[in-house]
């Protein structure tokens, strides 16, 4: 994986996931989130954000499961990529993880839990009943 | 002011390792230009998009040095696969304010043999540190979300996704500048292993290296030249917004710009003969039918099965065999298939669509966000 980058806009989104406490940028014009990360509000043009802490529940929008391949001597093992989208009406790009990846589908309950790798902490998703 | 293609030029298609993208982009340029009856002199516009394992400040600039030609009109486009079809729209709009007389789009790429260094922002759209860590890293990833957006709101199966890639591979089994040339089935896509499920390896594109190019001019200047000019009945440029802000994964920018592409032209879905359609992943060239009116929205799946999209269909897609069995050159080989469509005697018989008078073709690019049409006629309309 890459080493994850920290621009100035994003850097409270990874340090509230290292405090594993995700929180996002709510416009403070409009009050509505945006992710990913960015100095200008898409929906109002508003400049003003504060960050907020979310619940960290969702659903999955979209469900893949990638099979890595470096070559055919070896693969790498598949793993769920999705789209999930926030309670709080945004959708970011995951994982979700502790099951199996062919058992994600589409509409089911998710939420968010902190995984350390090298590049830092990363939100992933695992699902509820 | 209706452009029309006078020329058009290709490379060979496949793994080129002993050709640089210069080599091929100025062998299709040239080859476009002596297929119109001119000389670099006579053109004065340059049109292109920046090849992916080779960019540089100005391609459209390096081109015209290379090959001989001074612009009164040179620039670079940047909407990935969409660029070749919008260079021929741009041409269009450039003739047509008077700035030249006689365009010549182009696009090269060497992304099979070229030594590619990993340019951060290439693939994206800005957002990489919120995708590259939880390995949203490939174009199957980008693609396979219209995929399985598709499967849940319609149903769209596997088995309809691999009738496009049969279609495009019984095509290319008759051109021999295809890459693939061997007969597939249904079964054959569906055994072969996933990529990104929901998509399988048959469901996904070439990796290439090639080159192509059209020269555009005016339809009265095209009248004196040697080639039966093809019309440009009418072109149009769609956008949506990224992945994760879209109102809809499985309406993409073609409903735009086909609607104007067929305002522009007076011309309806009956009136096409043949799509050349952008087809990256099979779920594009199913998504772009429904987005340009061949059928609605959800019907897709019912649309490509039962040999309706094969020469000798109803609606024959990707004569050549598209990206998925011809080879990537990123939609400039479905733009020189229309016109040798259109002109006639230009393709093997087999893969000839009969009485051939309009066929349309899509550019698809920037991570789903932008799309291009053109309506291409044998005949000036209106």
């Amino acid at each position: 994986m890459t080493e994850v980058a920290r621009d100035a806009d994003g850097r409270p989104f990874w340090d509230s996931c290292n405090a594993r406490a995700m929180a996002l940028q709510r416009c403070a014009d409009c009050g509505r989130f945006r992710y990913p990360p960015r100095a200008v509000c898409p929906y109002c043009m508003g400049e003003r954000a504060a960050w907020a802490p979310v619940c960290g529940t969702g659903s999955v929008y979209v469900a893949l499961v990638v099979h890595p391949r470096r070559s055919r001597e070896a693969p790498g093992e598949p793993f769920s990529l999705v789209i999930v989208e926030l309670d709080e009406g945004v959708r970011m790009w995951s994982n979700v993880v502790g099951c199996d990846p062919d058992e994600v589908s589409i509409g089911q309950r998710v939420r968010v839990r902190y995984d350390e790798t090298p590049e830092g902490t990363l939100p992933r998703f695992e699902r509820v009943s | 002011m209706t452009g029309a293609i006078v020329g058009i030029g290709e490379t060979a298609v496949g793994a080129l390792p002993e050709q640089s993208t210069m080599t091929l982009a100025l062998a299709a340029m040239r080859g476009a230009i002596l297929d119109a009856g001119l000389r670099a002199g006579e053109v004065d516009g340059v049109i292109t998009d920046q090849p992916g394992n080779a960019p540089q400040r100005s391609y459209a600039l390096t081109l015209a040095r290379n090959c001989g030609v001074m612009p009164r009109y040179a620039t670079d486009l940047a909407m990935g696969g969409a660029s070749p079809a919008a260079s021929v729209a741009h041409a269009v709009l450039a003739i047509a304010a008077g700035m030249c007389d006689t365009v010549v789009c182009v696009h090269a790429q060497k992304q099979a043999t070229g030594r590619s260094e990993a340019h951060r922002g290439q693939l994206f759209d800005g957002f990489e540190d919120y995708e590259e860590p939880f390995g949203n890293v490939s174009a199957p990833a980008h693609h396979g979300i219209v995929a399985a957006r598709h499967m849940h709101e319609y149903g769209t199966t596997s088995e309809q996704l691999a009738a496009v890639a049969v279609a495009c591979r019984k095509h290319a089994v008759h051109n021999a500048n295809a890459t693939m040339r061997t007969p597939i089935t249904i079964e054959d896509v569906l055994a072969s292993r996933w990529v990104v499920k929901p998509l399988h390896l048959l469901d996904c594109c070439l990796v290439s290296d090639g080159a192509g190019a059209v020269v555009v001019t005016s339809s009265e200047r095209a009248r004196d030249l040697r080639k039966p000019p093809v019309y440009i009945a009418g072109y149009g440029l769609g956008y949506t917004a990224g992945p994760l802000e879209s109102p809809s994964l499985t309406t993409l920018g073609g409903a735009a710009a086909s609607r104007a592409a067929y305002a522009m032209s007076g011309l309806v879905p009956q009136d096409v003969d043949f799509a050349e359609l952008y087809d990256c992943f099979t779920i594009i060239a199913l998504v772009t039918l429904e987005d340009y009116g061949f059928c609605a929205k959800g019907e897709g799946g019912a649309f490509v099965s039962d040999g309706r999209i094969e020469v000798g269909g109803a609606l024959p897609v990707n004569t050549h065999g598209g990206l998925l069995s011809q080879g990537h050159v990123e939609g400039m080989l479905h733009i020189t298939e229309a016109v040798k469509q259109l002109r006639g005697g230009e393709v093997e018989p087999e893969r000839q669509v009969a009485n051939a008078r309009c066929g349309i073709v899509s550019g698809h690019g920037a991570t789903l966000s932008a799309h291009s049409t053109l309506l291409l006629t044998s005949e000036p309309v209106g």
